[in-house]
């Protein structure tokens, strides 16, 4: 039987090779500002450990070069992956002078790398499988529930980014919350003046492209512009409108933030309802009319409900748009994850530029699939409840 | 009478555009109640000419670019060749559209260091997507008859491709260059905050000195680029969409 080698699996192999033999694993640096030195796998890790680490990356590298079962690539992947996850943790402990606290190891380019080949075979895996859409929730949780598990356990606790971490744990919490908050509540306003203006915007003709053109303009307006021209309206108002200063609107801060978030939401959720109201069959509305619904009854049992997965589609996209978006309320003092990241563009910290980014992509990651699997399962279920 | 009315408000748009890049003098009084303290009304530190081009000019780069990559991506993966990469190359799409665009830049930071490279690379990786994605629906939606019809008349795989399927999908493509440039106009932008020399300098300025005229006039040529340059791609998709029989996506 000639050996067949799988074309994903030559790209895969190709990178992983260059970047576990000639990249380097993890970086060295006496304090956290100074440039670091490259360590290769061999020298970051243990005697025994580097080695180990190396066959790993090979076996699952050959695994993925040659024509091979998906479940036998799935292993490989996970295992290549949970095998970087937690020898970088060692690396660490490794690499760090015993007592000292100024020392700083950080992942390097190869790693990295390492990663990045692993999660396509994993995507590459888990694209072929089809896997349900509970069944990609469940991976999601999977995934994170191990991440958490090395969070707790320590041990990546000698890694710079949890070094950051740990000088800012308060804070870190407190701008997590106030990310997500701005994220979900922006998108909660967004959907209670959306839904209503999209309903009316289908019923409406005329209102119809002015409306959504006012969105589109939007739009267009730079995020850090919009956000700095709030500032001054949200200003007058509160030293103008008694007790709006009390309810926390304020020039700057989050106030000038959750309103720019919100009206950068508008447009999705209000396009994606006209699109799904104009998409629901004429034969199902005539249908409706015939058994003498009424408007309203028509609208909440009829159109709503097969313009659902539409109108979900636009939730989705505001809800990944406002978690990316939200990072710039940092620049007007609204706070979230920005604050970390400029913190750290400002110092040349890349740490502190990761402690921001990692946690950020992470949450719109995780929407993504959630709100993906959300949207598949209804779509599907409206095929199901209405057999052609 | 309705119908020359937005090209109208378009061309006042243009003039009023221009006139502001070239003689922003002639419109201080407009934008000195919106100041406190005396403070300067036209932004004082560089041209914003100057600044202009080169927000035109990185958004530019990094577009062709990125128009290049993913055009070139997409063809790949529709050949018989690389259709193994099909699957795997639909889920990156999805999962890279979910980074935000700051953290993208300011991981490029320590890479390539500060000024317009990192913004270029920020544009050029945010700006593939769109332009991938609309790639790949055009060159996988072809009306199944007309690639019969140019296989029957025995073109080669490469004559199909250069005189059927990219011209087919020319309009689809264009909506992802068009949807890539109105991205990348406004994270352009952002780029100023690693330094890069873009009309974003305009804008911080303002939120720096808390000086509201910079900010809105920042915001504002930055906004008037974006809605003149969607409606000129418009045009065109719309143009070559009806010369190739095809509704713009």
């Amino acid at each position: 039987m000639p050996i067949r080698f799988d074309k994903l699996g030559v790209v895969i192999a190709a990178i992983a090779g260059c970047a576990a033999f000639a990249a380097p694993f993890a970086t060295f640096r006496a304090n956290r500002i100074v440039p670091g030195q490259a360590r290769s796998i061999l020298e970051a890790l243990p005697p025994a450990a580097g080695p180990l680490l190396l066959a790993i990356v090979v076996t699952a590298a050959l695994v993925a070069l040659f024509k091979t079962p998906q479940q036998l690539r799935l292993a490989a992947s996970v295992a290549a992956l949970a095998a970087l996850a937690l020898l970088i943790g060692v690396a660490g402990t490794f690499l760090t002078p015993a007592g000292n606290t100024f020392a700083r190891i950080s992942p390097a380019s190869g790693f990295w790398i390492l990663i990045f080949a692993f999660t396509l075979l994993l995507a590459d895996v888990l694209t072929r499988l089809e896997l349900s859409p509970w069944a990609r929730v469940g991976v999601l949780v999977a995934a994170s529930a191990a991440v958490g598990l090395l969070l707790i356990s320590g041990s990546w606790n000698d890694l710079s980014i949890l070094k950051e971490y740990a000088n800012r744990a308060d804070s870190f919490w407190a701008e997590g919350s106030k990310h997500v908050t701005l994220a979900l509540g922006s998108l909660l306003a967004a959907v209670i003046i959306g839904l209503p203006l999209g309903i009316l915007c289908h019923r409406v003709e005329r209102l119809r492209a002015s409306v959504l053109n006012v969105l589109n303009i939007i739009q267009t307006i730079p995020s850090i512009a919009l956000f700095g021209l709030l500032i001054a309206p949200l200003g007058w108002i509160a030293s103008h409108v008694p007790g709006a200063a009390a309810l926390g609107i304020r020039g700057i801060g989050t106030a000038p933030a959750f309103v720019a978030l919100f009206l950068y939401s508008l447009l999705p959720v209000v396009a994606n309802t006209v699109v799904g109201l104009a998409g629901v069959p004429r034969a199902a509305n005539d249908a409706a009319r015939g058994m003498g619904m009424t408007d309203r009854q028509r609208l909440f049992g009829v159109e709503f409900p097969l313009a659902f997965p539409v109108i979900l589609t636009g939730i989705r996209i505001v809800l990944v748009q406002n978690i990316g978006l939200a990072t710039i309320a940092a620049l007007i003092g609204g706070g979230g994850f920005g604050v970390f990241v400029f913190q750290g563009v400002g110092q040349t910290a890349m740490d502190l530029v990761l402690l921001g980014a990692v946690p950020t992509v992470a949450l719109a990651f995780a929407a993504a699939i959630i709100l993906d699997a959300v949207i598949e399962m209804t779509s599907t279920r409206r095929r199901e409840a209405s057999p052609a | 009478m309705k119908a020359w009315l937005p090209a109208l408000l378009r061309l006042a748009l243009v003039v009023l555009l221009i006139a502001f890049l070239t003689n922003p003098g002639l419109f201080e009084p407009l934008l000195k109640p919106l100041t406190e303290n005396n403070a300067p009304v036209i932004y004082n530190q560089g041209s914003l000419l100057t600044l202009t081009l080169l927000h035109l000019r990185i958004v530019l780069i990094a577009t062709v670019a990125a128009t290049i990559v993913a055009v070139a991506l997409a063809i790949l993966v529709t050949r018989p060749a690389g259709a193994e990469f099909l699957p795997l190359s639909r889920s990156l799409v999805n999962i890279g559209q979910t980074f935000p665009p700051v953290a993208v830049l300011a991981l490029a930071v320590p890479a390539v260091g500060f000024g317009e490279k990192p913004t270029l690379i920020a544009l050029f990786l945010y700006g593939l997507l769109p332009i991938f994605e609309n790639a790949l629906t055009g060159l996988t939606t072809l009306p199944a008859n007309v690639m019969e019809a140019a296989r029957g008349a025995g073109m080669t795989g490469w004559q199909r491709l250069v005189k059927v399927e990219l011209p087919l999908s020319a309009p689809i493509i264009l909506g992802g260059i068009r949807l890539s440039v109105v991205i990348g106009l406004a994270t352009a932008t952002i780029g100023s905050t690693v330094a890069a020399k873009t009309l974003g300098e305009v804008i911080i300025a303002g939120l720096l000195s808390n000086n509201l005229a910079f900010i809105l006039q920042g915001g504002l040529i930055v906004a008037a680029l974006a809605v003149l340059i969607y409606d000129g791609l418009s045009a065109v998709e719309r143009y070559t969409a009806r010369r190739m029989g095809r509704e713009a996506g």
